[in-house]
């Protein structure tokens, strides 16, 4: 396993363009750092969201799990590119002359993907801590300490989602076609949930259905957090809406975006099993 | 002798297009090896399929005996198949060090394979900026850096300049005589002379030979006469035994053998006859003359 991370590191670590985009992943992922530093103040108001109880403990886990999961986007491209090039440049053919068995090759992607999931969620847990630890009002271990489950959600999301590129690269062989393809893809099963949401708007049905589906899976893992908000929360009761929902993250969503991991994972391998290089 | 590689019936089909067709054939230790046939004749598909990166459709092919896995095999195999295959945003030195990664094999090698094949002074280049010729030297460092047991060529001197395909026709000569198993395929035929001493003959996916190469037609070889009574020579070699056919052409008779002759006894005969001939070739065909010779009556 080491030996497979460690090819895949110096394919990964030679290439500037995939360097930059990790660099500017993680700074940005640090970034997140920088809206306890917003700050309103109009006189009489005064605005400072660090102040808002987004850095409390438990809810930070939540906020930031949240946010961070947004920037996944970077790594997209470094994992769908990582693939893609090696059929562009038929590296991979070369890799396979040389003795990397097809599992073998699929496995050190798949490591690395994993290797990146972790290495954020461990990142992102860092910089909550730190936050929190700074703005939070409650700093007693067991409150620290609970909802971790967001950094579980968060470590699955982006495996799931890097296991998408990893596949879409796969299939498609060119990093701009296969990006190109997920945006599509994402952008059909956007479109298509209002548009049936619009449709059925009495039942729930919708959700049941697409909650099966990649990117709806996706997201529902690490629910949307700011109607938790305190402000938010009042403004809402204020204007006589309830927005309270079930934020929390359960087992079959998890399960749902492992399955779909694992078909992605399994179907690359088929590809690369059936196809002549 | 060691046997290296195995084929039986081979067959792989794309679509309805049979690239090789019930192929097989077996690589010793110790031999260097041509595949020699037209471009389209599937002599790639056949070391894909080897090198697992094509899939056959039949038939089957075994690595050392079939005692280890096809991909634990090719890590005892140096190959390069069709152009070099390198990730161009690395250096020489870091592409080979990958290469040492996968096939298990320590560093050191590297300055030694780089010396090789004269690229030690631009081991720092990024492969990008490399000429072909360069490309295709430093493949043939990569396949050796494991020491292999076998090297699989597949047309290393294609697109190059008269040069490079010196150069590498050099390097290769120079591995050959260190007793390394080479297996070339090519479709110039004074390459696959120059260099082998065995050969498989391929057209259309089909075997139409294998064997050594100076064997490759079971022909005595042929005279080539020159003599002023032209109707007296002619009429003596119809009636010799030894003598299959004669063709006159560009002022020479050319006599072919059917059964050993050779050239001083033939000259006795002629003169025990009278005949004072002006010119005695005795030749055998090219392994051009041979290959073309196979592949028209096949």
């Amino acid at each position: 396993m080491l030996r497979l991370l460690n090819i895949e590191f110096i394919k990964l670590w030679n290439n500037k363009a995939s360097k930059v985009l990790i660099l500017a992943y993680f700074i940005l992922l640090s970034s997140i750092a920088l809206i306890s530093a917003i700050k309103f103040d109009f006189g009489v108001f005064k605005f400072h969201l660090a102040d808002q109880g987004i850095f409390n403990f438990p809810y930070i886990w939540h906020f930031n799990t949240f946010v961070a999961g947004l920037m996944k986007f970077f790594l997209l491209i470094v994992i769908v590119s990582m693939v893609a090039n090696e059929y562009s440049n038929k590296t991979i053919k070369q890799n396979l002359i040389d003795g990397l068995s097809k599992k073998e090759w699929i496995l050190s992607k798949v490591y690395t993907v994993i290797v990146f999931a972790f290495i954020s969620t461990i990142f992102v847990f860092i910089i909550s801590l730190v936050l929190g630890l700074i703005f939070s009002s409650y700093t007693e271990a067991n409150i620290i300490f609970s909802d971790l489950e967001y950094l579980i959600a968060f470590f699955i999301k982006l495996f799931g989602f890097f296991c998408l590129g990893l596949f879409s690269g796969m299939l498609i062989k060119r990093s701009a076609f296969a990006i190109g393809a997920i945006i599509v893809y994402f952008a059909f099963e956007f479109i298509s949930y209002w548009v049936f949401k619009g449709f059925y708007r009495d039942t729930d049905i919708v959700d049941q259905v697409y909650q099966f589906l990649p990117f709806k899976a996706l997201w529902n893992l690490i629910d949307e957090p700011g109607s938790r908000l305190g402000a938010v929360k009042e403004l809402a009761s204020v204007a006589g809406q309830d927005l309270s929902y079930d934020y929390a993250v359960h087992w079959y969503e998890i399960a749902i975006v492992l399955g779909w991991s694992a078909l992605f994972i399994f179907f690359s391998y088929r590809l690369l099993l059936k196809r002549d290089l | 002798m060691e046997t290296i590689l195995q084929i039986n019936n081979l067959t792989k089909k794309f679509g309805y297009l049979t690239a090789v067709n019930d192929l097989s054939f077996t690589i010793k230790k110790g031999n260097v090896y041509g595949i020699l046939g037209p471009n389209g004749s599937g002599k790639s598909t056949t070391l894909g399929i080897t090198l697992n990166v094509v899939n056959k459709t039949s038939g089957d092919f075994k690595w050392f005996n079939g005692t280890i896995s096809t991909h634990e095999a090719l890590k005892k195999v140096g190959a390069i198949i069709e152009r070099p295959n390198f990730y161009p945003y690395m250096s020489a030195y870091k592409n080979l060090k990958l290469v040492c990664k996968i096939k298990g094999v320590d560093y050191s090698k590297i300055d030694e394979k780089l010396e090789l094949v004269g690229l030690t002074e631009r081991k720092d280049s990024n492969f990008s900026t490399y000429s072909l010729g360069m490309k295709q030297r430093l493949a043939i460092a990569s396949a050796l850096l494991n020491d292999p047991q076998i090297l699989i060529l597949d047309e290393p001197t294609n697109g190059l300049d008269p040069q490079g395909i010196h150069q590498i026709r050099e390097i290769i000569r120079e591995i050959a005589s260190q007793g390394t198993t080479i297996l070339l395929a090519s479709h110039l035929l004074d390459e696959v002379e120059k260099v082998c001493s065995h050969v498989v003959v391929l057209r259309k996916g089909k075997k139409l030979y294998s064997g050594r190469v100076d064997e490759m037609i079971s022909s005595n070889g042929f005279f080539e006469l020159k003599y002023d009574d032209e109707p007296k020579l002619l009429e003596f070699l119809e009636q010799h035994a030894s003598i299959e056919k004669t063709i006159k052409k560009e002022g020479l008779i050319t006599a072919f053998l059917k059964t050993p002759l050779s050239a001083s006894e033939f000259n006795k005969q002629l003169v025990e006859n009278g005949i004072y001939i002006s010119h005695l070739v005795m030749r055998k065909e090219s392994l051009e003359e041979q290959f073309l010779q196979l592949t028209d009556n096949n």
